[in-house]
């Protein structure tokens, strides 16, 4: 079958040297490339290995020397000569210290994530499984959120938090951030509670299970892999948010990392100190990268699950 | 929405067990119980904030003295006389056209390159989507070194060339742009691939048996077929650039000579970089959320439109 392919597609006038994009072409996704010897196959390959070796490249070059250059020597910074740590000194001594920075972003991630997950669970719960008056109009409401510009609800939520006493609170930044994340979150459980068949919580409610304990103890481990998605999104989005605590945030120790990192760049002496950004940019960007290579698959699933189909 | 049948016509309530009308009560006091936090959430932090920026874009409201009373027409014809309203505007809707263009045209390539599953596929697809578990601030630091006349790679060729990259208005936009395409790409690529995978095989092998070519294939086959796929990350990338921020803030801070000033720049520097003028800001608030909403219901239409032909 395979030779046949290559027949008709040379019968309709591609020249043979073509069949290099017969992998990049869609209509021959999945079936199987002409039989050739493993050597004649790279050769013949060679203009898509190249092209696609040069992408990888290009989108792997920034990050692997931000990560190198963080420790080499570079004139005007703390790290002047050989190899070494002391652009991650000056980060370390900066204002607060890195650690205050850390901890302030560790902390807001970590409620974001607790609070979008415990929202979440239960309500998507509610909308998978319950009708109750209001049900649609709370779940486009939330859904509305993404129409929404964020600079447009920041202002004035940084006016609504001041009256409640969390300004310049990192509690209010979390609970700020939670609200953002409702509506892929809230989605993605919906969705996560409608794929469990209803069959299940029924028998448990037939054995006289409470609806609270029908989602602790049967659905809980069903939907484990969207709390998962979910968390992680929350995270990502939390640890890396910059316009939130930008506008919500004006102590200069209560800062999360991100802004204190953007900061630093001007403020050492008035000159920007392009080593200690660099150890900087490698410090926020480390977790993201592990998490992301460790929970690729639910990184990806949030996605395929076909959260964001129109 | 389940209401309780009105009284006096129990006809269809009848053959149910007795009991399950108030059964079927509590099952719905339960859903709402599930569903008070994200209530709470939304009505606070979403709906409240949503009105109170409407009461703000009319009333006079300086960013520490409050609310002032109200100074209805005047915020709005104060943010469009703004002497960078308009030239904030034309900037980021060039930006956005741009953006939009290249992303989803190289996202589309770069998914099609990474269909199927082999072991280099799956190494090229995780090498372009970790640029998007990087944060925007994060990337934007990274390529502001990346981009520096000094510590970059490329100081070098700055210095032949007697110009930075962030130093001409052409070279902040090209440059910006280059980064979000490269924080992005990965992120639109997944999409596409969704979309791809949702096209079944035997049109393809249709196309194949009646001989027609790989362009052909590719403008009467794929590009029909993904064209839910196409308006979705259409308007999601059309929504992310009308209001960009970060990459501007961080890069090039408006300048060289504000000519890289968007939008949002504009609204947050006019409520708390100067003015503190936060009737103005909401003015500009609410101006950006209807065109925002007029913009996405005109693509949806459009998009739907072309469905039906």
């Amino acid at each position: 079958m395979a030779t046949t392919v290559t027949r008709r597609s040379r019968a309709a006038g591609v020249p043979p040297t073509d069949s290099t994009v017969a992998i990049v072409a869609p209509g021959y996704r999945g079936s199987r490339r002409p039989q050739r010897t493993k050597l004649a196959g790279v050769a013949l390959n060679m203009p898509y290995w190249v092209l696609t070796g040069a992408l990888a490249i290009i989108f792997l070059y920034p990050l692997i020397w931000t990560a190198i250059s963080s420790v080499s020597p570079l004139a005007g910074t703390n790290q002047t000569e050989g190899w070494g740590l002391g652009n991650y000194a000056t980060l370390a001594n900066y204002q607060a210290g890195i650690w205050v920075y850390i901890f302030n972003s560790a902390f807001v991630s970590l409620l974001t994530v607790l609070l979008t997950l415990v929202i979440s669970l239960l309500g998507g719960y509610a909308f998978a499984r319950f009708d109750f008056p209001g049900k649609n109009l709370l779940f486009l409401s939330t859904l509305a959120i993404l129409m929404v510009p964020y600079a447009t609800l920041l202002i004035p939520l940084y006016v609504l938090l001041n009256a409640v006493g969390l300004s310049n609170s990192l509690v209010g930044v979390a609970l700020v951030l939670t609200m953002f994340q409702l509506p892929f979150s809230m989605f993605m459980m919906r969705i996560s509670f409608e794929s469990i068949p209803r069959e299940l919580d029924e028998a448990a409610m037939v054995d006289g299970c409470s609806a609270w304990t029908v989602l602790w103890r049967v659905l809980l481990p069903a939907v484990k892999p969207g709390l998962i998605t979910v968390g992680l999104f929350a995270f990502l989005a939390a640890w890396n948010d910059f316009m939130a605590p930008l506008i919500l945030i004006t102590d200069s120790n209560r800062m999360t990392l991100p802004l204190a990192i953007s900061n630093l760049r001007g403020q050492v002496q008035g000159v920007v100190d392009d080593g200690a950004t660099e150890a900087g940019v490698v410090v926020l960007a480390l977790p993201c990268i592990l998490l992301f290579l460790i929970l690729q698959r639910h990184y990806v699933r949030g996605f395929m699950s076909g959260a964001f189909k129109g | 929405m389940t209401t309780a049948p009105p009284v006096g016509a129990p006809a269809q309530a009848a053959p149910l067990r007795p009991g399950t009308r108030r059964r079927r009560r509590m099952r719905a006091l339960t859903g709402w119980a599930f569903a008070l936090p994200t209530a709470l959430f939304v009505l606070a932090l979403f709906v409240l904030p949503l009105l109170l920026v409407l009461q703000m874009s009319a009333s006079d409201w300086p960013l520490l003295a409050g609310n002032q009373g109200l100074n209805f027409p005047e915020n709005y014809s104060e943010a469009v006389s703004n002497r960078f309203f308009w030239d904030s505007i034309w900037f980021t809707l060039k930006y956005t056209v741009l953006t939009t263009v290249i992303l989803l045209a190289l996202s589309l390539g770069l998914a099609m390159l990474v269909q199927e599953s082999t072991r280099w596929k799956g190494f090229l697809r995780t090498a372009f989507l970790v640029p998007s578990a990087l944060g925007l601030a994060s990337a934007s630091l990274l390529f502001y070194v990346l981009y520096s006349p000094i510590a970059g790679p490329f100081a070098d060729l700055m210095a032949s060339w007697g110009i930075t990259f962030l130093g001409t208005p052409d070279g902040a936009l090209w440059s910006t742009i280059f980064l979000i395409v490269w924080r992005y790409a990965g992120f639109y690529m997944l999409l596409m691939l969704v979309g791809l995978q949702g096209i079944p095989e035997d049109v393809y092998e249709a196309a194949r048996i009646d001989g027609a070519s790989r362009w052909q294939t590719f403008r009467s086959v794929t590009i029909p077929l993904l064209r839910p796929t196409l308006a979705m990350t259409t308007v999601l990338c059309v929504t992310g650039s009308l209001l960009a921020f970060e990459q501007f803030y961080i890069l090039t801070k408006g300048g060289p000579d504000n000519a890289t000033i968007t939008i949002v720049q504009l609204i947050y520097s006019v409520a708390f970089q100067g003015p503190n003028n936060l009737g103005v800001a909401g003015a500009l608030s609410v101006i950006v959320l209807i065109a925002l909403v007029v913009i996405n219901f005109a693509q949806i239409r459009v998009f739907n439109r072309k469905a039906e032909d």
